[in-house]
């Protein structure tokens, strides 16, 4: 019998220990699928952060380092600039890249290191409990936005995506979901095409997936599945940001 | 031809560590210690395989010296006192994920933003780890621009050899002076490829981290550290000691501040004070025994620092209720002459 179905190379056996519903599995799945098809396991070092993927290294079958919270693009950019012809990723939440980690990651994207950025957005400070991230939408509800997000009090979601998109040394930008197989499946073609700029030296790369967080948002994961297409995406729409097509052309 | 030049100590630093094969260095402009910064900038690039960046700050360059020690760069970053608190988070995670690296702190007045002069008041963050958590940094104080370029190599090779961060604690004086300084030959590099992260090939991956959950794997991780401490207190404790044969007034100082004490005792000595100097040149690990043994024939100690007094809870640490320890210093950027100090050591040799 044919096989069509298996565990990538690069992902380890270990059974995920995210909740029910989450999209960090799946989006671990992704990355390590692409690594595979792309054939740089042996040739890849992962950053993982601070918050839920901590532990990252549990699941990637390839070489990893740890960042203390919110210094991924720091410690990446110091692999890279030493191993420049390594495959360097960092992996990162929204309260580890757009809140205590900005200005690491604001300027790894201005030197144009050429390293990709795996950016999770689920709104919430996942790890901690559900506190209000950077990127909590207006009147969703947290553990420190009791009433709802309110923009006088608590500022505005930050589109991080769109801002790095305006700096020189970004290559390329794309924001996705994996709350439905259509949407998982065009994630994927941009992880690989991230990762396929890293290799052609296009410079600075991200993918930032919005990604649901059922247990924080309180809701069942059809609920939540369907709440990133209906909400959240209104305020962080999917699609490319920027492509300055520096990487192969055959990447898409 | 001898190769002795004339050179100022953060350049001294910035030579030390290219030469001993230092190949990323990444730092943020602060004074007194822009100098090796921009040596840096300048010779880095020249430097085969050299990588040389202006961090967007203190903590982004101690993070992007953390990912090159572990992709396998000798690594180094640099700062001056307020730099090295915001620093004090990477620092953590150098010690607690075992890999070796290079902090200069050219220490400056303060709390707070103080003052950009020469000061010696960091000696309690720099020896008791500085950072959160059970860790320690080695810590070698320089006295001279000589013992910058020496220190700066044996800094690398100590960092390899205990997968340890190490401190260089030096002072804006010591930074700024110039010295004749003849660079000795660096060791060739002794790292095992096992701890270096460059992709696990066809073989099996590996982590660095520092998160540990379970209590009691910490617990042993926290142990399994504190033995290498042991080890390095064992080895690698440094002192010098200067006319203390015939003494009846020990003075400890270190740094810049012994410099300063040397040039007191010397006049003292030509009036017939029998006063002596030991000179700690690791502050972690502290050379207690030296001064536990001195005890045995000399009672009166006199710490001087640069500070309000912190290296003087050291060294009565190191006297267990023995001796008399008095104290004389000068925070907050202010240097005094050997005359000034040579005063307050004859009032206490009086006493």
């Amino acid at each position: 019998m044919k096989k069509v179905f298996s565990r990538p190379r690069s992902l380890k056996s270990t059974p995920f220990h995210y909740c029910a519903g989450c999209g960090h599995s799946i989006i671990h799945r992704v990355i390590c699928e692409v690594i595979d098809e792309l054939g740089i396991r042996g040739n890849t070092i992962g950053v993982p952060p601070a918050g839920c993927a901590v532990v990252a290294y549990n699941y990637f079958d390839v070489d990893m380092l740890e960042a203390p919270h919110g210094r991924g693009c720091a410690v990446a950019t110091g692999i890279k600039r030493t191993l420049p012809d390594r495959v360097v990723f960092s992996y990162q939440g929204d309260g580890d890249l757009a809140a205590i980690g900005t200005a690491e990651t604001f300027h790894a994207a201005n030197r144009g290191e050429n390293i990709t950025v795996l950016f999770i957005n689920n709104a919430v400070y996942g790890m901690t409990g559900g506190q209000m991230a950077p990127t909590t939408l207006l009147g969703q509800t947290s553990t420190t936005s009791p009433p709802g997000r309110n923009a006088i009090l608590d500022g505005h979601p930050i589109r991080m995506s769109e801002i790095l998109a305006n700096l020189e040394g970004t290559a390329y930008i794309e924001r996705v979901a994996v709350n439905s197989a259509q949407n998982i499946l065009r994630a994927k073609k941009a992880v690989k095409k991230a990762f396929q700029y890293q290799i052609d030296g296009a410079g600075f790369n991200m993918i930032e997936v919005l990604s649901q967080c059922p247990t924080n948002w309180k809701m069942n994961t059809v609920d939540a599945c369907r709440w990133v297409d209906e909400v959240m995406s209104k305020t962080f729409p999917i699609g490319v940001i920027k492509d300055t097509g520096k990487g192969r052309k055959d990447a898409d | 031809m001898s190769d002795k030049i004339l050179i100022a100590g953060n350049w001294a630093i910035g030579e030390a560590a290219i030469r001993a094969g230092c190949r990323f260095y990444a730092g943020y402009p602060i004074t007194p210690q822009n100098e090796l910064t921009e040596y840096m900038a300048e010779n880095m690039r020249r430097a085969e395989g050299g990588t040389f960046i202006q961090a967007e700050s203190e903590i982004a360059a101690v993070n992007m010296v953390l990912g090159a020690s572990a992709a396998g760069a000798r690594a180094m970053t640099s700062s001056s006192s307020p730099g090295i608190s915001l620093k004090q988070e990477g620092i953590s995670a150098l010690a607690a994920d075992e890999l070796p690296a290079v902090i200069v702190n050219m220490m400056r007045g303060g709390p707070g933003l103080g003052n950009i002069l020469p000061s010696q008041g960091d000696y309690f963050q720099a020896t008791r780890g500085g950072g959160h958590g059970d860790y320690r940094t080695i810590v070698l104080a320089p006295a001279s621009v000589q013992e910058l370029a020496d220190l700066t190599m044996d800094a690398f090779d100590l960092a390899d050899k205990y997968r340890n961060p190490v401190m260089i604690l030096g002072d804006g004086m010591t930074g700024q002076m110039m010295e004749p300084v003849v660079f000795g030959k660096p060791r060739p590099r002794r790292y095992n490829e096992k701890y270096v992260l460059k992709g696990a090939g066809e073989g099996k991956s590996k982590f660095i981290r520092a998160l540990i959950l379970d209590a009691l794997r910490m617990e042993e991780h926290n142990w399994k550290l504190v033995r290498k401490y042991r080890v390095v207190e064992q080895n690698e404790v440094r002192f010098e000691t200067y006319k203390t044969g015939n003494a009846r007034l020990i003075i400890i100082a270190y740094g810049i501040a012994a410099r300063i004490a040397k040039g007191a005792i010397n006049r003292l000595r030509d009036s017939g004070m029998k006063v002596g100097l030991i000179r700690p040149i690791t502050l972690w690990p502290f050379p207690a025994q030296i001064i536990r043994d001195t005890a045995e024939r000399i009672d009166r100690f006199l710490v001087f620092e640069m500070s309000t007094g912190q290296m003087i809870d050291d060294v009565k640490l190191a006297l267990e209720g023995k001796g008399h320890v008095s104290f004389y210093g000068r925070p907050g950027g202010v240097v005094p002459t050997p005359a000034e100090l040579a005063k307050a050591i004859v009032q206490e040799y009086r006493r």
